[in-house]
């Protein structure tokens, strides 16, 4: 779909300012991504740079340990970086790169894309600036860190709740003052058109890679493929190329304390419709359509809406999204640590705890493949805390 | 003609913009009357939203002060209930999409048109998506107030051929409040404009002083000010109607040096 929509989700909700340069944006990805000279830069650069393709691991100690289906993980933590972020930030960098811009800027939320993209601008030599909540940055000082380190500006962001969704407020603030030489590089699935599309493309190479692995070790699809979503971008990357497929498709929300609490980013089990970020979709709302503060331990996952391609695999049920909250996620963020030896971010370990729900009730000759998103790294402290928190109160 | 269109026949206008609830529900239709007595000639009313991507700090914060104060769509339209009981100075509603879409657009402008609500003005709702509205804010007489950017070239005749109301011209890049410069070329904008409608073209974001409306009426029909009436607010509190009216007379006769 290319018109912007997704069904009735998507669209352009954004400022006159911003208009042309969207339209911009998109006539020149829709010739970039047919020119072949495109496309061989960038495949050399996510093999020679990203480190790809990822590895496709068979988990054979949690399949015997959970008794069902044979586990597969996505190593998109073994990305340059860390994480899936580097997908879409080679694509959208190289692109900007090619309709001259000279600056990006971009939002982040764990910091995971703003290392990316950090990352992406050190190498490909442009000047780079990434908005970070102050609480986020205060949760991932490490990352903000990184960022410098990597020659980007951090800019704090201090208003609303000084998270993901005001760290995009403030992006989206600074591009309408200055377009001609700079790009926003949108770090997820979502935002106005043709932002979802791009990311999804260039996301998109996960689910290809992983066709092709489970096929050459399996000799069939799997049964499952289970992603966390926050906006959704590993989750659409990991979905994509099965969409027409026989495979079942699970996204894992943040239910932070739970979603009978108000503490939570389960923008599909508990949003509602709404026009927000230049998109139609599901966003947690409070009342008369005020966006509401959302919460996850996760950085990564604590946005209030989720991409609208998202939305409406939801709607003709396509996909599947359930909430894992934050102890689940603690839990197997452990789990996979004690069992696989990997240390996962704490956002792909909702994924992981998905899997442990489901795992067992599934056939010996069912396959799971999930998205490990990101390396944990980042989390380790904050988990340790939670931890230490948690058994202070049993106590 | 609509009632907005009509604000301009008088010479150059002064659109005056305060955010609903800051610093109260009480203060929001006093400081409405005071702007209607100093002379602005369109009135827009800021309906608060938790993330106004097109608003710089004074306003992003008008905004959160708003909310703070627990105030919400109803009591904007009580506002206005109370202030159509003493004014038919054209008053538009300025806010984001979302809190309308989650009002219910038929329910919004149904009664919007109950109140003698005259326009609205969506940032984040552009050309291309203003169907989203078109039909229900056409049914019940509310003119969509179309923004042109300095960046929008081509779309510029396209926007302004279907423009109601009256054109509001955005004078520069980035977000609203106070600039001590406008580098745009607005002459240019305005002559292309004027290539395809008479609707009146008024400008805002970045205007707050007497001499920048002067300048600005030279070229344009109206002069919109919104982040310095904010300002004045913010710093005078329960005790801004004075200064509101003092600020308005003075604008407005800037505005008014152009009238032939």
């Amino acid at each position: 779909m290319n018109d912007g929509r997704y069904g009735m989700y998507g669209g352009q909700y954004i400022p006159e300012t911003l208009m042309n340069e969207l339209l911009n944006l998109e006539e020149q990805y829709n010739f970039y991504k047919n020119d072949p000279e495109f496309n061989e830069e960038l495949n050399t650069l996510f093999k020679e740079y990203a480190g790809r393709p990822s590895l496709l691991y068979f988990a054979k100690r949690m399949s015997e340990d959970l008794g069902g289906a044979k586990i597969y993980l996505k190593r998109e933590d073994l990305n340059h970086t860390g994480s899936h972020k580097i997908n879409n930030v080679l694509g959208q960098i190289l692109l900007a790169k090619k309709m001259g811009k000279t600056r990006v800027i971009a939002e982040t939320g764990a910091g995971q894309h703003g290392v990316a993209t950090a990352t992406g601008a050190a190498f490909l030599d442009m000047e780079c600036e990434i908005f970070m909540g102050e609480e986020d940055m205060e949760r991932q000082s490490l990352n903000v860190y990184r960022m410098e380190l990597l020659g980007a500006k951090v800019r704090p962001v201090s208003s609303g709740t000084k998270t993901l969704k005001d760290a995009v407020n403030e992006t989206m603030r600074e591009w309408t003052t200055r377009v001609h030489d700079t790009h926003y590089v949108l770090g997820s699935v979502m935002g106005p058109h043709p932002f979802p599309m791009i990311v999804r493309d260039f996301q998109s190479v996960i689910s290809k890679e992983i066709k092709e692995q489970i096929l050459e070790y399996e000799s069939k699809l799997p049964n499952a493929v289970i992603a966390c979503v926050g906006g959704g971008s590993n989750a659409i990357g990991s979905f994509y190329n099965f969409l027409d497929d026989d495979v079942k498709l699970i996204g894992c929300e943040a239910g932070g304390k739970g979603i009978e609490t108000e503490f939570h980013a389960a923008s599909i089990t508990k949003g509602e419709l709404g026009i927000f970020h230049g998109m139609k979709s599901y966003f947690c709302q409070g009342s008369y359509g005020q966006i509401a503060p959302v919460y996850s331990i996760s950085a990564g996952l604590d946005y209030p809406g989720i991409g609208p391609e998202h939305a409406y695999l939801n709607d003709i049920k396509r996909a599947e999204y359930v909430p894992v909250t934050d102890d689940e996620a603690v839990d197997g963020f452990e789990y996979l640590a004690k069992k696989e030896g990997i240390i996962c971010a704490i956002e792909s370990a909702h994924a992981i705890a998905q899997v442990k729900k489901i795992a067992g009730k599934m056939k010996k000759d069912d396959i799971i493949v999930v998205c490990l998103s990101g390396r944990g790294d980042k989390d380790a402290e904050s988990i340790k805390n939670y931890k230490d928190a948690r058994d202070m109160e049993e106590l | 003609m609509s009632k907005i269109t009509k604000a301009f026949q008088g010479g150059k206008a002064f659109i005056g913009f305060l955010t609903g609830g800051d610093p109260s529900k009480e203060k929001t239709i006093e400081y409405i009357l005071a702007m209607a007595e100093a002379g602005a000639d369109v009135i827009e009313i800021g309906i608060p939203f938790s993330d106004p991507i097109a608003e710089g700090p004074v306003i992003q914060n008008a905004n959160l002060r708003a909310l703070s104060n627990e105030f919400n769509t109803d009591d904007v339209f009580e506002v206005v209930e109370e202030v159509r009981k003493n004014t038919n100075v054209p008053l538009a509603f300025l806010t984001y999409i979302n809190p309308v879409f989650y009002y219910g657009y038929e329910k919004f402008f149904k009664r919007c048109n109950e109140l003698d609500i005259n326009g609205i003005i969506i940032p984040d709702l552009p050309y291309e998506e203003k169907e989203e509205i078109l039909d229900v804010a056409t049914k019940y007489d509310v003119d969509i107030i179309s923004l042109i950017a300095p960046t929008s070239k081509k779309r510029i005749k396209t926007i302004a051929k279907d423009a109601t109301g009256f054109i509001y011209l955005v004078s520069s890049m980035g977000v609203t409040g106070v600039r001590t410069e406008i580098k745009t070329d607005l002459k240019d904008i305005v002559n292309d404009i004027r290539e395809v409608t008479n609707i009146p073209v008024s400008v805002g974001f970045g205007i707050n002083t007497p001499e920048q409306a002067k300048e600005i009426a030279k070229i344009a029909d109206g002069v919109i000010v919104g982040s310095a009436i904010v300002k004045i607010i913010e710093e005078h509190g329960y005790d801004a109607k004075d200064h509101i009216i003092d600020y308005v007379s003075k604008m407005k006769n800037a505005t008014m040096l152009n009238n032939a």
